[in-house]
């Protein structure tokens, strides 16, 4: 079930000692994930403690992994040392590492994105959301969050969100979970020019995932990571998928927040994605507003039942 | 972050680019020494503002041409009077134009052939591109639709750099000869240096030129740098031109906010940069036009929204305002204390419409439900937006 995480995945933060890494740490211990390390180098030996839980902190994410089997790393270090917290969590061999952190130097992401090439270590992100898995509990406590995503918004269930925003998730997330539409995973890429896992990875996991009915696919201005992921849905998912891009009012040249969220051609703007969109059989939601409704409304095309 | 051409050129030279001398004049008064610094005879002299295009462009005053050759220093000097303060409008500044600050003298050179050279980052492929054509002086989009073959790309393993055989291999392509050649890849190599060391978003130059004496070197130079690195180049920082920016924008930036102008005459203040470029666009779909792009960002405080108000009122043609908060984790109550108290220090007198989901968000509606003021509740986006719409067309 799900992509990338399970609910009972074990998670280390590194950066937990810092205020918006601990806030993050607190808040998905109370939303019940697993997070059984912090990583703060010089900090090691250290406890963190919030509601009973006593979380170790260690000086290095090998030594974090190895004692306590924690296979996924949430990233919330300052943004001159988040490429370097990024190699340690491929070197320590993890699965998977979530970069939550804004403003990384793109520089450091080329350099860091051919380094961990090959490697088996995943990276999402960086300037991204991160991810959710609901749990079976109420407001989908139980599940493991990885990020900063507002967990209690999710139900467990079958459709999967990926997103390049945190806010359009949640708003997708919201329309879901209102409509009794629970979800699979939820998805945040990021918002930088170079992240690790593009719209495409995703959609290619939620496609071969039987736990995934549906796919909500989000995205915006800049960079051509949709229309690749609309030609291979075309080619190869049966899934039902609506999808969004955000910014068709966006003046062209201008960065809009998320530093990849730019037009600098005829390919990427929001006209030219969303007619691959049509072109690929995606439902387009026609506003925001409309995200959960679009799914329904290609779920009911396919005769796929989503709840 | 973008800089001037005398300012790139400056750069090019601290790497070894050989560039055409020129010299910059802020003041009128500066024009004399300025040009004596220059070689008798022909000069160009050029407006620098941050857009492309100005070659072609006119002043607000009807003068034509943001670009001039001149026959001697007495034009050039009359020519730089008339840039000189003026405003610059061209394809890429809108209707409203640039003021020109700064003008930039240099000799005219003699051209032998024109080329294009650029090095940006690719994304598909997380690598440096360098992108280079034998039809230089044009629009470069114009030529990769009409004439695809004439466009030569070089990728770059970030774990090597640029290796030799790439650069050979550009300059075969080019059709350089072999003195061409040498001057050539060593000016590749050096741009190459730059864009990587000063962490440059991108290095363009249009027109290249090779000489009859086969030199090759930039006439243009178009440079910007990735804003999330410039906390480790303080002299590349020093270089940034506030007279460029929107005044709006820069008092955003102080409070962490992010804007970008409009034309339109509904203001939005939103959470997140997918949720703001939405916004606008909702706007749009229900018949309306949006003012600004602005996001407050994931934990915006009182504050910050006071401030959020204050640069969007600035905006003489803002009719009406939206406030779209999905609070995931911020507390939709905070948001709706700053939004009354911004209401209310300021008078606002526009018709405002909030819409509040989320995160505490009925403690939200209530607050702005008991104080009195006469806000617009939405439910959804698409809601808010129309109801918004509609109150700004008097409908």
């Amino acid at each position: 079930m799900a992509i990338l995480i399970k609910p009972d995945t074990k998670i280390l933060i590194q950066g937990i000692t810092g205020s918006f890494g601990g806030k993050h740490a607190k808040l998905s211990l109370d939303y019940g994930t697993q997070v059984v390390a912090g990583v703060t180098p010089g900090k090691g030996g250290q406890v963190f403690e919030h509601n009973g839980h006593k979380v170790p902190v260690f000086n290095t994410v090998a030594e974090a992994a190895a004692k306590t089997g924690a296979t996924v790393s949430a990233v919330f270090v300052p943004p001159p040392f988040a490429a370097d917290a990024i190699l340690e969590c491929a070197d320590a061999g993890l699965d998977l590492v979530v970069v939550i952190t804004e403003g990384i130097p793109i520089k450091d992401m080329v350099r860091v994105k051919r380094a961990i090439a090959g490697k088996k270590t995943r990276l999402v992100g960086p300037n991204c959301p991160g991810l959710v898995c609901p749990g079976p509990g109420e407001q989908s406590h139980g599940g493991c969050r990885i990020g900063i995503a507002p967990g209690y918004i999710n139900k467990q269930g079958h459709v999967g969100v990926v997103s390049r925003s945190g806010t359009l998730t949640y708003e997708a997330v919201y329309q879901l979970t209102e409509k009794n539409i629970g979800q699979s995973t939820t998805v945040g890429i990021g918002g930088d020019p170079v992240n690790g896992t593009s719209h495409l990875d995703v959609i290619k996991m939620f496609a071969a995932d039987p736990d995934t009915h549906g796919i909500i696919m989000i995205g915006e201005i800049g960079g051509n990571a949709e229309v690749e992921a609309a030609r291979w849905i075309k080619a190869n998912c049966d899934k039902p998928v609506a999808g969004f891009i955000a910014g068709a009012t966006a003046p062209a040249g201008r960065r809009m927040g998320h530093a990849g969220a730019i037009v600098g051609g005829a390919e990427d703007t929001a006209a030219a994605k969303i007619a691959v969109f049509k072109e690929c059989g995606i439902e387009v939601a026609e506003t925001p507003s409309d995200m959960a409704d679009a799914l329904l409304r290609a779920a009911k095309a396919k005769g796929v039942t989503l709840s | 972050m973008n800089i001037h051409e005398y300012q790139a050129k400056a750069l090019f030279e601290k790497f070894g680019v050989h560039v055409p001398k020129g010299v910059a004049a802020k003041s009128a008064a500066e024009f004399d020494s300025a040009l004596a610094q220059l070689p008798e005879g022909k000069i160009v002299v050029k407006s620098q503002i941050h857009a492309g295009g100005r070659g072609k462009g006119t002043f607000t005053d009807g003068f034509k041409g943001g670009v001039k050759l001149c026959q001697s220093r007495a034009e050039a000097k009359e020519i730089a009077g008339k840039m000189l303060g003026n405003t610059l409008v061209t394809l890429q500044t809108g209707p409203a134009g640039r003021k020109v600050q700064t003008v930039y003298f240099t000799g005219a050179d003699s051209i032998k052939k024109e080329y294009y050279l650029a090095i940006l980052l690719d994304r598909a492929t997380s690598r440096p591109v360098i992108v280079a054509s034998t039809e230089g002086g044009m629009e470069i989009e114009k030529v990769a639709h009409e004439t695809p073959d004439k466009i030569f790309k070089v990728f770059i393993d970030p774990a090597y750099g640029l290796a030799d055989y790439q650069v050979r291999e550009l300059c075969f392509k080019l059709g350089f000869n072999p003195a061409e050649m040498k001057n050539a890849s060593k000016l590749i190599r050096q741009l190459y240096t730059m864009f990587w060391e000063c962490d440059a978003s991108m290095v363009e130059i249009n027109p290249l030129i090779s000489t009859p004496s086969d030199e090759v070197y930039p006439l243009d130079a178009k440079v910007s740098f990735d804003d999330n690195s410039l906390y480790r180049h303080p002299e590349i920082t020093a270089l940034r031109d506030l007279n460029e920016e929107d005044p709006k924008e820069i008092k955003a930036s102080e409070h962490n906010l992010s804007y970008i102008a409009l034309d339109g005459n509904i203001a939005c203040l939103v959470n997140g940069a997918g949720l703001a470029m939405s916004t606008m666009d909702i706007i749009k779909h229900y018949g309306g036009n949006p003012a600004n792009f602005l996001d407050v960002g994931g934990g915006a405080s009182k504050e910050q929204v006071m401030a959020a108000f204050e640069i969007i009122l600035t905006d003489p043609n803002v009719k009406g305002i939206l406030v779209n908060i999905f609070g995931g984790i911020m507390d939709c109550d905070v948001i709706a204390h700053g939004v009354v108290a911004a209401a209310k220090e300021i008078g606002l007198k526009l018709p405002l419409v909030v819409r509040l989901e989320g995160n505490n968000a009925d403690a939200g509606k209530a607050t702005l439900a008991a104080s009195g003021l006469t806000i617009t509740s939405g439910t959804t986006m698409a809601d808010a937006a129309q109801k918004i719409v509609a109150l700004v067309s008097g409908k």
